[in-house]
């Protein structure tokens, strides 16, 4: 059996976090993540804001969190070569009486420690915010907060963690946890990839973490999925706003944004709507009348024709706030649960949180002699200048291969994400944008189920959309 | 940067009708750009008979189609082909950029005449709700799976509207032995060519619904079964008329857009509900000496009158250089 000091449950931003920043000790680490890939649970469906910390209650741990995990992270991404930017945010006021909860929220803004905090006005809105509905009054602008691609995040925290040691799992679903106090290993984890032994085991399982708490008998909380639909417009409007743009907050959800995302594509959402089913991503026409109508309060030249695609995304809630706790009744395992948002934000900092109840109960943790901050950025054509794309050319042929005309992909980087870990046509997506433009696939899905099959060594009929169940034809016309 | 009499950008049968006929009207110096490894552009998966009738007087498939214009191009020595050749970039003065294996290029033509055909629109441009699962394909992307590939997307499918290509791609999915549920139709009537409403599905005894639309797809990895119900002339839902079809594929046809982001990037004016370029006189663009033909003209139900018109694009183009001189 493989025995770990730490098993980590659980591959999204949050658990990849803690599996990064857990590598720069001398421990020996383990991930297991259910799905075909990392990323593919909540993680792979937000808003990808790195949020500067307003609107969360001065006093609570997700308020604090997200302010320290927003300058936490630019380390991060600079370690990893991961793009952050830096685009500002604007709380947006239409009259006087949102005007003063303007000022409530900046107030209750510092209190968390919110840097650079200000109130513009409507000279300042339309000079700097020039499609914003003229109606605007006032907002409450927050420099800090930026965007970043959500799962290229988990990717390179993950590639990183995995170079300084730690083992990843991946299709092996934490099914049954045995609990033997006196052991020195005292946990046994079974998946369908084996067993496992851990001292101590990390709960990060996001929408399912109550079930997996459940397994060692610890069930005073549950995990209530409250779902977000999101529509992205044609890269073509990247310039629509130049910052992310929030009405008032109510008390569920931040409302509907307009968003920039790193890749380019403004968004448009989410909604927030509380549902039972911790598996129903779908999309309604209810959801996306709500969009259109919230954004267009802010932005009334949005147009529904340049939506290119849309999806669903599931909070998982458990009351208010974060539960990051080492539960006493069995020493050694360690809940971080009810990350809701800003959890991608406070990644970061709930990973140093994490390393701190493992130290206060017990577990030494010691530098490593050696380890490896860096990663090497990934390269992404779309992103690069003329004379840039050109260096790499010179340098392999491959990128002038192009794959993915809507999103310029090149087969150099198709095959590298496929090196870095991708096994399905999804995985390839979130890393590298194939098929993710206005054609959806259109042109390029035959020519990345070829390279696929090619490099892991499988036939064309076992390429998948996001692992089992999801292949994307049904068989061979002449195998029959 | 390497100067150029003439760059056509796309080799299907526009760019390649574009590209003979500036030879025949004088051009000695053109590069015809195709991103893909061959020359033929959308005619090569389209392996059914129907296409030449006008142009021909002969019915053909359309890789024959494909040959014919690919032989006439390739005997030309003055027209320069090179493939896998990908434009990326494209100024107001006509400045190009573009990508293939090993190299980048920025050529600067004196005229330019963009051949780059279709794509299709997608599910998500109709806005069908519900998830997201493996087994909705664009109506031409399933074609190629088939034709190209060999490979068979599903075994039980339903087809979203009734343009030409979901059409033959019903009989098509018949011929291969899968299933054809029903094709659905927002509208009263096809979009497509009575030949094929007829030859396709008609004989075939595939159910077809006009005035109906999908309303839902379901499924969670792969799709399980789609809504459908019907609509009103102002295309509202027709209250208690729902009914649910099990399958396992749903294919988009739904028509085509132009593909006409590079001339849109060099500040052509491109009419936002067609994405055709916005154009006094077939072929012309607000750009002088910037010329569009074939499908990213605008969407043509033939081939044939491709070519035709396509004809007139090389001819615009050559008296665009003699003016020059
Ligand atoms: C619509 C929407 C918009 C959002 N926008 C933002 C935003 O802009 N900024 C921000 O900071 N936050 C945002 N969030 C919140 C953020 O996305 C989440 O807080 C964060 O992704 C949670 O990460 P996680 O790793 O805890 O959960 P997940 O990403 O869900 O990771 C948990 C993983 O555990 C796996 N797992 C579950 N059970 C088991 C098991 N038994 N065995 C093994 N593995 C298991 C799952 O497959 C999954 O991969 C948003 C959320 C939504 C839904
Ligand atoms: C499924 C289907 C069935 C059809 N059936 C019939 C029929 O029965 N009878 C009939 O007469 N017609 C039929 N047609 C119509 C006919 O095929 C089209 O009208 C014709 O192919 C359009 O020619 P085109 O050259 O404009 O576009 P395309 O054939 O699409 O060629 C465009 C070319 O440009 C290239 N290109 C695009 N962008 C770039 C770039 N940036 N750089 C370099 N190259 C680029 C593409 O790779 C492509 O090769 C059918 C079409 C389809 C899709």
């Amino acid at each position: 059996m493989i025995k770990y000091d730490v098993l980590i449950i659980g591959g999204g931003v949050t658990g990849a976090a803690i599996a990064r920043e857990l590598s720069q000790y001398k421990l020996t680490v383990g991930l297991l993540e259910k799905e075909e890939e990392l990323a593919f649970g909540v993680s792979k469906s937000n808003s990808g804001i790195i949020h500067p910390g307003t609107q969360n209650p001065p006093d609570s741990l997700k308020g604090r969190l997200c302010v320290e995990g927003n300058r936490l992270v630019r380390e991060i991404c600079k370690e990893l070569g991961v793009h952050f930017k830096e685009v500002g945010e604007l709380i947006v006021a239409f009259n006087d009486e949102e005007t003063s909860r303007l000022l409530k929220l900046k107030e209750e803004g510092e209190l968390l420690g919110v840097p650079d905090l200000k109130i513009v006005d409507s000279h300042w809105l339309r000079k700097n915010e020039p499609n914003l509905n003229d109606k605007a009054v006032a907002a409450l602008y927050a420099p800090t907060a930026g965007i970043i691609s959500p799962y290229r995040l988990v990717y390179d925290l993950a590639e990183n963690a995995a170079k300084n040691g730690v083992e990843f799992h991946i299709s092996a679903k934490a099914e049954t946890i045995a609990y033997s106090p006196d052991e020195e290993h005292r946990f046994i984890v079974n998946t369908p990839k084996g067993a496992f032994n851990a001292r101590y085991i990390i709960n990060a399982a996001g929408l399912f973490a109550d079930n997996v708490s459940k397994m060692v008998g610890v069930d005073d909380f549950t995990i209530h999925p409250r779902k977000g639909e999101e529509f992205l417009l044609d890269k073509k409007r990247e310039h629509i706003t130049k910052h992310l743009l929030f009405p008032l907050p109510t008390k569920t959800s931040k409302g509907i944004l307009v968003i920039k995302t790193a890749d380019g594509n403004p968004m448009i959402g989410p909604t927030a709507e509380d549902v039972d089913d911790k598996d129903d991503l779908s999309t309604s026409n209810e959801g996306l009348a709500k969009v259109l109508e919230g954004v267009k309060k802010m932005l009334p030249t949005v147009n529904e024709n340049d939506i290119i695609a849309y999806f669903a995304g599931l909070r998982p809630a458990s009351g208010h706030d974060f539960i990051i706790r080492h539960e006493d009744k069995v020493p050694g395992f360690v809940n971080v649960v009810g990350i809701q948002s800003p959890g991608l934000t406070s990644a970061p900092a709930i990973a140093l949180m994490v390393l701190d109840i493992l130290k206060n109960n017990g577990l030494p943790l010691k530098k490593k002699f050696v380890f490896h901050k860096h990663r090497r950025r990934s390269e992404h054509l779309f992103e690069d200048p003329v004379s840039r794309i050109k260096n790499l050319i010179d340098m392999d042929a491959a990128y002038g291969d192009i794959i993915c005309r809507c999103e310029m992909v090149s087969e150099k980087e198709v095959s590298d994400a496929i090196d870095r870990g991708a096994t399905t046509l999804d995985g390839i997506k979130f890393r590298t944008r194939a098929q993710a433009g206005r054609c959806h696939g259109g042109f390029c899905t035959t020519r990345l189920m070829k390279i696929l099959a090619e490099k892991t060594g499988k036939p064309l009929t076992s390429v998948t959309k996001r692992g089992c169940g999801s292949e994307i034809v049904k068989k061979d016309r002449v195998d029959g | 940067m390497v100067e150029r009499d003439l760059v056509i950008v796309g080799g299907g049968p526009a760019g390649m009708a574009a590209a003979v006929s500036a030879y025949e009207n004088g051009v000695k110096d053109i590069l015809l750009l195709e991103r893909d490894q061959h020359l033929g552009g959308i005619l090569n998966q389209c392996i059914h008979p129907g296409f030449g009738i006008d142009y021909f007087n002969e019915i053909l498939t359309g890789p024959e189609y494909a040959d014919r214009f690919i032989k006439k191009t390739e005997s030309i020595p003055q027209i320069d082909v090179s493939l896998q050749s990908f434009a990326v970039h494209l100024e107001n003065d006509k400045t190009l950029t573009y990508i293939k294996p090993g190299k980048l290029e920025i050529v600067r033509p004196k005229t330019i005449i963009m051949a780059t055909g279709c794509r299709e629109r997608t599910r998500e441009m109709i806005h069908i709700p519900g998830t997201r699962p493996s087994g909705v394909f664009p109506a031409g992307l399933a074609q190629k799976l088939i034709n190209i590939e060999g490979l068979l997307p599903g075994k039980d499918a339903v087809i979203v509207g009734s343009g030409d290509i979901g059409l033959i791609m019903a009989r098509r999915f018949l011929l291969e032995g899968a299933r054809v549920k029903a094709v659905i139709e927002i509208q009263k009537e096809t979009r497509g060519l009575k030949r094929n409403v007829v030859q396709c599905v008609e004989d075939f005894g595939t159910p077809l619904y006009y005035g109906h639309k999908v309303s839902d797809i379901y499924g969670k990895d792969r799709v399980e079964k789609i809504r459908v119900v019907k609509v009103d002339e102002n295309f509202a839902d027709v209250p208690g008329s729902e009914f649910e079809i099990e399958c396992d594929t749903v294919l988009i046809s739904v028509g085509l857009i132009p593909e006409n982001e590079l001339i849109e990037m060099a500040g052509v004016a491109v009419d936002k509900s067609t994405n055709s370029p916005v154009s006094e006189e077939l072929n012309k663009t607000s750009i002088p000496g910037l010329f569009v033909c074939g499908n990213s003209y605008k969407v043509y139900d033939i081939v044939d009158s491709v070519s035709r018109d396509s004809v007139i694009a090389g001819r615009l183009a050559a008296e665009y250089l003699k003016g020059l001189k």
